[in-house]
């Protein structure tokens, strides 16, 4: 960790029209939680609903999305990179620090009113939110670090991981079941499926393959970014 | 000491050959990297600061490979010619965050230190997305030179300054040339790198193609004409004499132009072919000649037609 690299990259994470658009998510999480508690649908049903298919399913990954590729690919794009890269700073260094401050605006903005809003919708009761909300930890990280590393890799990050998000994950996921061994969102649904004591989460990925394939993600993003940084070319475009 | 040297260095993209078998090395002064827009002086500049791997040959700093090598940032100070740093932060903020990244021991005095340098501490605490282009040239120096660097290389640093800021600039590299600094800027305006460097690279369409003083490099190009006005006691008569010699391939007796000291109105336009000969040659003829010669002097020593030579070649 680097303190001012930190520092810098949360600045510029939150300090742009950018951060309208993440909080926009937790307001939205929690608005739906209020609006629909009061209504005489099923609870537990309708918990599941929000948490799982909207939550987890949607916003987790647009939050890892928006924050994964903030916190570097617009520095890439811009070019002010330059002025962390020609400092005596060990390259794995720069990546893992932003990827710490990813990680932890992912959580702040997906994780933590995904807790709030299962308390609202339904308590504590069947270990419901804190399920969703483990999900929702180990895949925002794995999120942050995939799309972190998109971000270095090509300037068109946000679309190619839209495209992995929408396409991958909830088109093709949706239909073919292999696919889904290899979805983040999957391997987050597992470690919910985990916890949850009531109601009906059906995680298609095993629980320990789930956790390899979150630790492994994490740390080949992460090691494979570092390299990638040190070896970014500047002015290919002449 | 710092020196840079490029040996042998050849970078392509895809099949465009932007920089083509280039050697050259660069010392402590102020060196000026001229060259037309897309001859391949940013991709120099790219390799020399780390942020290109050349595709042949080795580009080093004192010995030490430069690609991959984040320590050599130590001795480097970058001026990179985009515009983009970070515009919600203050220019302290700014500098003091450059200092930080460097690891020195007392970032905020180095960052106090640079901004004086380069005199930008009335605007310190404007955000630096508020300041003219001039301005942010002056920080991104300051963000440069904050760890006190030996080399300091800078991407089209005049571009869109206005005169005054242009002055300003040329001020301050010079003083960090005096002070022993490796200076290297790269310009495709001839005036600037003719005023600031007295040492030059001049790179066309990716080849190097000429180094050293400009007088020098113009001597150097022996096989172009070279042009000098001559006046003498005897025009008409050393004309005569000096067309009988085969380094000389015209010469123009200009009557218009105005007399010096005791000679007559009028003066002889030479264009020699054989810089070397010529030099030679002129003073034997006009001694046997027993012409005096009042004025020698190289017409078109500018760099200016130093470096149309060069693009047309």
């Amino acid at each position: 960790m680097n303190t001012t690299v930190a520092r810098l990259t949360a600045r510029g994470l939150f300090g742009r029209r950018r951060v309208l658009i993440l909080l926009a998510v937790p307001v939205l999480l929690l608005g739906v939680a209020l609006l629909t508690r009061g209504s005489d649908l099923d609870r537990l049903d309708l918990v599941h609903k929000i948490l799982g298919t909207l939550a987890l399913g949607t916003l987790v990954p647009v939050i890892g999305l928006v924050v994964g590729t903030g916190v570097i690919a617009t520095e890439i794009e811009d070019g002010s990179i330059v002025y962390l890269l020609a400092k005596p700073l060990p390259r794995w260094k720069i990546i893992t620090t932003k990827l710490a401050v990813a990680v932890g605006s992912t959580w702040l903005l997906s994780a933590v009113p995904m807790y709030v809003a299962g308390l609202i919708l339904y308590g504590t009761g069947g270990r419901v939110a804190l399920g969703y909300t483990v999900g929702a930890l180990a895949s925002g990280a794995a999120y942050s670090a995939v799309f972190l590393l998109l971000g270095v890799l090509t300037r068109h990050a946000v679309i190619a991981g839209l495209a992995y998000a929408l396409i991958w994950e909830s088109l093709i996921g949706g239909y073919v079941s292999g696919a889904q061994t290899l979805s983040i969102q999957q391997w987050g649904l597992s470690l919910t499926e985990s916890i949850v004591t009531e109601g009906a989460v059906i995680a298609p990925v095993e629980l320990p393959t789930a956790l390899c394939l979150l630790v492994v993600v994490v740390l080949g993003a992460t090691a494979y970014a570092s390299v990638k940084l040190a070896g970014l070319t500047l002015g290919s475009e002449e | 000491m710092a020196v840079i040297t490029i040996d042998k260095v050849s970078r392509w993209f895809g099949n465009v050959v932007a920089v083509n078998d280039v050697t050259m090395s660069i010392g402590p002064g102020i060196t000026g990297l001229l060259g037309p827009n897309g001859a391949g002086k940013s991709t120099l500049i790219h390799m020399m600061s780390g942020f290109l791997a050349p595709s042949s040959g080795t580009v080093a700093l004192d010995g030490t490979r430069i690609w991959r090598n984040q320590e050599v940032y130590r001795q480097i100070g970058l001026v990179p010619e985009k515009e983009s740093m970070y515009d919600y932060l203050t220019g302290w903020q700014f500098v003091l965050a450059n200092a930080e990244l460097h690891g020195l021991p007392d970032p905020g005095a180095a960052a106090e230190r640079a901004l004086a340098l380069v005199e930008m501490g009335y605007a310190q605490d404007r955000h630096t997305g508020t300041y003219s282009k001039g301005m942010k040239q002056r920080v991104k120096m300051a963000s440069a030179l904050v760890h006190d660097p030996a080399v300091l290389l800078l991407d089209e640093p005049f571009n869109g300054m206005d005169p005054r800021q242009r002055l300003h600039l040329m001020e301050l590299l010079r003083r960090f040339g005096a002070d022993g600094r490796t200076v290297l800027f790269s310009s495709h305006i001839l005036e600037e790198v003719e005023q600031l460097a007295r040492h030059i690279e001049v790179v066309v369409a990716g080849r190097h193609a000429a180094s050293g003083d400009f007088r020098e490099i113009r001597r150097l190009m022996t096989d172009r004409p070279h042009r000098y006005l001559v006046r003498s006691s005897d025009d008409r008569r050393l004309a005569a004499a000096l067309i009988a010699d085969g380094s000389t391939s015209g010469i123009e007796f200009d009557p218009a132009a105005e007399s010096i000291g005791g000679s007559a109105a009028g003066a002889l336009r030479i264009q020699a072919i054989d810089f070397q000969g010529f030099t030679t040659l002129l003073p034997k003829v006009a001694r046997a000649a027993g012409i005096r010669l009042y004025t020698v002097s190289p017409a078109d020593e500018s760099l200016e037609s130093v470096f149309s030579y060069l693009v047309s070649s």
